[in-house]
């Protein structure tokens, strides 16, 4: 025992056999299970750390606005689907309010229920997808099959009214396509009591996790300022600890009316990110039952023809309703002239969409702010320095949708 | 709160801002003299009474035909403050370039890309020039209305396809 004391301690690398390493650059993508969507990274690599990182993007452009730029206003829905393909309603709700910002609309009370309704159980179904998808690719196989079951549940629910599980197409320019078929809010009610189990059960899997904390606490940390500068918004920012959401800070539609709270998180960390994800699940949940409750029967659109389309039964029975009918088709909504800047908050952050209208039937210009824009942006700065392995879950929280990212 | 950010901006650079007016639903909207928007920035964001801390959106718009023919648009916000403020800035054809906003904001990076690669608009002084979608060796800008519709201009030579029921591939392999 003695003769442990007197030796002096070693240094701990002092028995480690030398590994010298090299430099190495490492294409990951732009087809890798990893990176979802199609963005390339080129890592400069020192052994498991990330010296550089640089990312290359495009392959998924369609050219979104050159497209929009041709098409009639009410045509434009469904290339807003393809943005954010995991939560197309909150797509078309901020393309609509856009369009109806410059044209002075309010639309009635129950659509502004519905489109939150829709909303918001799209923003489960994006949250879902990510805690999905993270524990997926952390190893945890059945954290995905649990969020895939409440997903597609939600998304049976909406495919109930607008008859698709993706590209939903369901918001128009003053209302919404259609309403609810008889007995969905009771279906809604239970699907939301079976996707919160599926939600418990995923907390229990993942949350006091040891191996998922170790793979998120720390990794992929940005600071609050860092954070604001880089234009962060939704979820990322949150976790940064700055309270910022679009539905508190300017309310549009009915979220004043509703009660609901704002996680925040403190670290800026990739397990804050998905705690702000897993609180907000229980928030929007919230939101869609006392909106169930209020909601009440009522029109979907305005009925102002040179807007919407009027009832079939007067384009054929009536030459007002033909005439309307025609032109909404042939030349589209004229939206006065002018630009507006309209935001909403979507699931990972302001969903922007800045218009200008010449006074015809067609955009002049779309310009979409996608929220994971800025987060794939800092990407590079939020890794280097860490480990390859910490790329995964950071590409992961960020949720970075190709779709609306490459336009 | 609408037209206090533009009002001050006006009072305290009068020369640097040509106009302001209160946009479609209230907007806070500024136009801004091109030589003079990093400056306009940095004022934006480091005034106590405005703070200006996030551009969440940057975009260029082409009025073709119209003098000057572009304008980059800022979208700001404040994240202490919760307002908000457009700037408008003019862009001649001629010279289609102004000073770069990253050393203000640090997510203006990908924006201004953005307007380099489909407007064809430079930015001074921007630490990473890239195109941001499109591939080096692209020619032209995308999004300029002069950008014909059917541009097509494939890195791999694109094959043509007979029979489009069977698709490419040697003939009678099937």
């Amino acid at each position: 025992m003695a003769n442990d004391t007197d030796t002096q301690p070693e240094a701990p690398d002092a028995l480690e056999a030398p590994f010298p390493t090299k430099r190495m650059h490492l294409n990951l993508g732009p087809s890798h299970p990893a990176m979802h969507g199609t963005v390339r990274a080129v890592v400069d690599l020192d052994g498991e750390d990330i010296h550089a990182m640089k990312l290359d993007i495009g392959f998924l452009h369609r050219g979104f606005e050159k497209s929009c730029e041709t098409v009639t206003w009410n045509q434009v829905f469904p290339y807003t689907d393809r943005l954010n393909y995991v939560s197309s309603i909150m797509n078309n709700v901020g393309y609509a309010l856009a369009v109806e910002k410059l044209c002075k609309l309010d639309v009635p009370d129950r659509a502004k229920y519905l489109r939150v309704v829709t909303s918001e159980m799209h923003r489960m179904s994006d949250h879902f997808t990510l805690v999905g998808a993270m524990g997926l690719e952390l190893g945890a196989m059945t954290v995905l099959i649990y969020a895939m079951e409440a997903r597609d549940l939600l998304w049976d629910r909406l495919t109930e009214i607008c008859g698709a599980r993706l590209t939903s197409n369901y918001a128009r320019i003053g209302g919404v396509a259609r309403d609810v078929p008889p007995e969905w809010e009771a279906k809604v009610l239970k699907t939301l009591d079976r996707s919160a189990e599926l939600r418990e059960e995923i907390d229990k899997l993942l949350t006091r996790n040891r191996i998922v904390i170790d793979r998120l606490q720390g990794t992929g940390v940005l600071s609050r300022a860092e954070a604001i500068g880089y234009g962060f918004t939704g979820p990322c920012l949150r976790a940064t600890g700055e309270p910022y959401d679009v539905r508190k800070a300017a309310p549009y539609l009915v979220y004043d009316r509703v009660e609901f709270d704002v996680p925040v998180g403190s670290n800026g960390d990739n397990f804050d990110r998905y705690l702000m994800r897993m609180e907000e699940l229980k928030q929007s949940d919230r939101i869609v039952r006392q909106c169930l409750r209020q909601m009440e029967p009522g029109e979907i659109a305005v009925a102002d023809y040179r807007y919407v389309l009027p009832p079939k039964p007067e384009v054929y029975g009536s030459i007002e309703g033909a005439m309307a009918h025609f032109k909404l088709i042939m030349e589209g909504v004229k939206v006065p002239a002018g630009e507006a800047y309209s935001y909403i908050e979507a699931a990972n952050g302001e969903l922007g969409f800045y218009v200008v209208s010449d006074g015809g039937g067609r955009p002049y210009k779309l310009g979409v702010r996608a929220p994971g824009w800025n987060m794939l942006m800092a990407l590079p700065e939020m890794l280097e320095g860490q480990l390859l392995a910490d790329l995964i879950p950071t590409f992961d929280t960020i949720n970075m949708i190709g779709g609306e990212v490459e336009q | 709160m609408s037209q206090a950010a533009a009002e001050r901006l006006k009072e305290r650079l009068p020369d640097a801002v040509a106009d302001s007016y209160e946009g479609v639903g209230g907007d806070d909207v500024a136009i801004v003299k091109k030589e003079r928007i990093e400056e306009v920035c940095r004022f934006l964001r480091d005034d106590p009474e405005l703070l200006f801390d996030m551009a969440p959106y940057i975009t260029a718009v082409d009025y073709q035909g119209e003098e000057p023919r572009f304008e980059v648009v800022y979208q700001l916000y404040s994240t202490k403050k919760n307002h908000r403020l457009r700037l408008r800035v003019p862009v001649p054809e001629s010279d289609p370039a102004l000073r770069t906003v990253t050393t203000v904001w640090k997510g203006a990076n990908w924006y201004e890309r953005y307007c380099w690669d489909m407007y064809g608009i430079r930015f001074e002084g921007h630490p990473d020039p890239r195109r941001l979608y499109m591939y080096e060796g692209f020619v032209g800008h995308p999004l300029r209305k002069d950008y014909s519709l059917r541009g097509r201009q494939p890195l791999v030579p694109e094959r043509q396809v007979d029979e489009p029921f069977r698709g490419p591939g040697p003939a009678r392999r099937d």
